[in-house]
């Protein structure tokens, strides 16, 4: 049981305080800078280190719930992969995946005109089984994907024109969630396959994979939260979603801090009370 | 239209958003509709995703257009009807051979990924020479990672009692997951934050047109 | 009888699974290539089949007239207008029973199902998992307090990383001299989750590693047999 036992009103107090520091400095941005970390600047060299013509998979394993940390890796990855010329299949171990995957490429299409869905991006969409979807993804990944979101046949995609497995591809880059996501990559495109594996993660879930970036190199870099994300847009150069947030991010963390703070003031307080109270009589 | 539907669906967003955010002030009829309404159409969006996404093209496509080819492929339908057979409480016993099938494939597959992925080649990682890397942090740091690691697993693992010596490196183990969890708590509050960010720029910037 | 069988399916699959990881020739490795396209399919069903339990548990709380038993009727009514338009039009680029719905999807600027995934959908999915940023909040001030040495290191690594991920952390230190640069928040941040973090978690994900096999290997051998439920 907690020493503070905090009342409704302080309780709200708190939601109303915290609903506060992060609506102030999205109106009134600060503009602090941002520094990039060494696992945000391990992903970026993997995926820059590729030659032009790499094919890639991007694996949208994640729900609207938390796109607002993995959405701007999505879109700066594939920025960044699009600039490198590389080409993306997008596929999606959660149902939600496709779409999100659709709101990427939206978004980015319109950055980069000249891309052709088909030839340099394709959708494949939701299959579900985790870890023994990419598995069979090993053998074929026609037999997996027979077909692509728009119904169009695996062989009609000039995108696939040398790529049969999951050994053909130069990279996996997968932005998750929760299960199944980055685990089952790793397990399964590099530690089976051997494909090199980066992607981002949420950062509740970011440091439970931490142990995967050794000298096994079992996963290259790792993009952790919103954070790593702006990280990322400040690597290719741009001002995307995630930088503009990284104000408001400072002064919540700020505010949680001194929520840290005077709890255990009260509760120094509260178990100190009682031994002085002793003391005087 | 299509604009004032965008408009609408902006509002739409906007009024769930809310109904969402008054359980802050306490249970009411508005956050239950709108918990109820989000579970439906979650359950909805996974129903057609599934037959658009997986059973259309793995299945009846396969099977409608190339069926000599992949009459092998009614051996998994007919185990997936089974599955439904879950539902009629007579005919329960039938869902058990495709979940024994389901759950024997994934067993195997999950003890061959583990046992590389998560046992050997973790354990390769934690066996290097801090002496032999080039800075005096990596060196001290990877120090720490063997020892934490190690007492880590004594601490999970090791069963004579620990009292005494044998208490040390559980002691250790400890510490190191204090550290881990104080971590974790961090990437959380990190985490969380972020997602309300996110809410809160809908609401400034679609909804209110405050930012850009 | 109604169990030994699916047992036995269950140590065959299991057996040949792990047999072609060993043995990647015919017909072990066929027969596990054919065992993950099953895979999928049946995958398919199961989650049809949590959808039917959902409109059962729903509808008998609608007939029994439970408490809030219109909030379940929502439910309902959500779930059966997401299928039937999705089925109608299709999602996406894939055409439904009525085609493309190339009328709809002009009124409305994308097709019903997509225009209620963007907006509503995706409305109530990130707002439901931000109020978890309230309660963080309200437990960052109500639990995390100094209790004991192990309670210290939790609480310091804690405030070192919530400071270190920010711009803000950055700020704060960034004077610091070159010699003292090791306590530059930023870095001291990813020290820690480079080595201490990744320890521990290492040691989590070894200890984890051999529980699953063991119960897996539970499983394969029929030791385990929960998953088939009760013998009615």
């Amino acid at each position: 049981m907690s020493v503070n036992q905090n009342t409704q009103t302080e309780r709200r107090l708190i939601f109303l305080l915290l609903f506060i520091a992060v609506l102030v400095p999205l109106i009134f941005p600060i503009g602090w800078k941002t520094e990039v970390s060494p696992h945000a600047k391990m992903a970026y060299d993997m995926i820059d280190s590729k030659p032009e013509g790499s094919v890639a998979i991007l694996s949208f394993d994640y729900e609207p719930s938390t796109m607002t940390e993995l959405q701007p890796m999505a879109t700066a990855i594939i920025e960044h992969a699009w600039s490198k010329g590389h080409k993306i299949i997008a596929t999606a171990l959660w149902p939600q995946g496709p779409q999100v995957a659709d709101l990427a490429f939206k978004e980015m299409a319109a950055k980069f005109p000249d891309k052709v869905y088909g030839e340099d991006y394709v959708n494949l969409g939701y299959k579900p089984g985790g870890m023994v979807t990419i598995q069979a993804m090993g053998k074929s990944l026609k037999d997996v994907y027979p077909l692509d979101i728009n119904g169009k046949k695996y062989d009609d995609l000039p995108i696939f024109k040398n790529i049969r497995a999951l050994r053909d591809v130069t990279y996996a880059a997968s932005l998750s969630s929760g299960v199944p996501g980055i685990k089952e990559w790793i397990m399964v495109a590099h530690d089976v396959h051997s494909v090199p594996v980066t992607g981002g993660t949420t950062a509740v879930s970011a440091p439970g994979f931490l142990p995967y970036i050794n000298n096994q190199n079992q996963l290259y870099g790792l993009l952790g939260g919103l954070k790593a994300a702006s990280e990322y847009e400040i690597m290719i150069g741009t001002v995307g979603p995630a930088t503009v947030k990284m104000d408001a991010q400072s002064i919540a963390h700020l505010l949680i801090l001194i929520f840290i703070l005077v709890g255990n003031i009260k509760a120094w307080r509260i178990r100190h009370k009682p031994k002085q109270q002793a003391g005087t009589e | 239209m299509a604009e004032f539907m965008q408009v609408f669906g902006i509002w739409l967003g906007a009024f769930f958003t809310f109904c969402i955010y008054s359980f802050l002030y306490k249970d009411n009829p508005f956050y239950k509709f709108g918990e109820q309404v989000f579970v439906g159409l979650s359950a909805g969006y996974w129903l057609i995703v599934i037959i658009y996404d997986t059973l259309i093209p793995n299945l009846f496509t396969k099977l409608i257009f190339d069926f000599n080819n992949n009459v092998i492929l009614l051996i998994p339908a007919a185990l997936g009807v089974m599955m439904l057979m879950r539902v009629i409480p007579k005919a329960q016993w039938v869902s058990r051979y495709p979940i024994a099938i389901i759950v024997g494939t994934t067993a195997a597959i999950s003890m061959l990924r583990f046992l590389k992925s998560d046992l050997m080649h973790q354990v390769s990682a934690t066996m290097i020479n801090p002496f032999a890397l080039p800075s005096l942090t990596e060196k001290i740091g990877s120090i720490l990672l063997i020892i934490g690691t190690i007492c880590g697993v004594y601490f999970f693992y090791f069963s004579k009692k620990q009292e005494g010596v044998y208490a040390v490196p559980s002691k250790i183990g400890i510490w190191f997951l204090m550290i881990s969890f104080g971590a974790s708590f961090g990437y959380t509050v990190m985490a969380r934050i972020s997602l309300l960010i996110g809410r809160l720029e809908f609401l400034l910037r679609d909804w209110l047109h405050i930012i850009n | 009888m109604k169990k030994n069988i699916p047992l036995l399916f269950a140590f065959v699959v299991g057996i040949i699974v792990l047999a072609s990881e060993f043995i990647p020739h015919r017909p072990f490795n066929s027969i596990t290539e054919t065992l993950q396209n099953w895979f999928m399919i049946i995958s398919g069903f199961a989650i049809l089949l949590g959808q039917i339990s959902l409109v059962r548990v729903n509808v008998s709380k609608i007939r029994n007239r439970s408490r809030d038993w219109q909030f379940y009727l929502a439910c309902l009514i959500s779930f059966a207008l997401m299928v039937i338009i999705g089925l109608l039009w299709g999602k996406q680029e894939a055409r439904g029973i009525l085609g493309q719905g190339a009328a709809i999807t002009a009124n409305l600027g994308s097709k019903p199902f997509d225009y209620l995934f963007d907006n509503v959908y995706i409305h109530l999915s990130a707002t439901m998992f931000s109020l978890l940023a309230f309660f963080i909040a309200s437990a960052a001030y109500r639990a995390f307090i100094i209790r004991s040495f192990e309670s210290n290191l939790l609480m310091i690594t804690g405030v070192i990383v919530i400071l270190g991920r920010t711009s803000m952390g950055s700020m704060l230190t960034g004077w610091l001299p070159a010699r003292l640069h090791f306590l530059h928040l930023p870095v001291l941040t990813d020290f820690i989750m480079q080595y201490p973090n990744s320890a521990a978690q290492r040691a989590i994900m070894i200890s984890a590693a051999l529980g699953i096999l063991g119960s897996s290997l539970r499983i394969i051998l029929g030791i385990e047999r929960s998953y088939l439920g009760s013998d009615k």
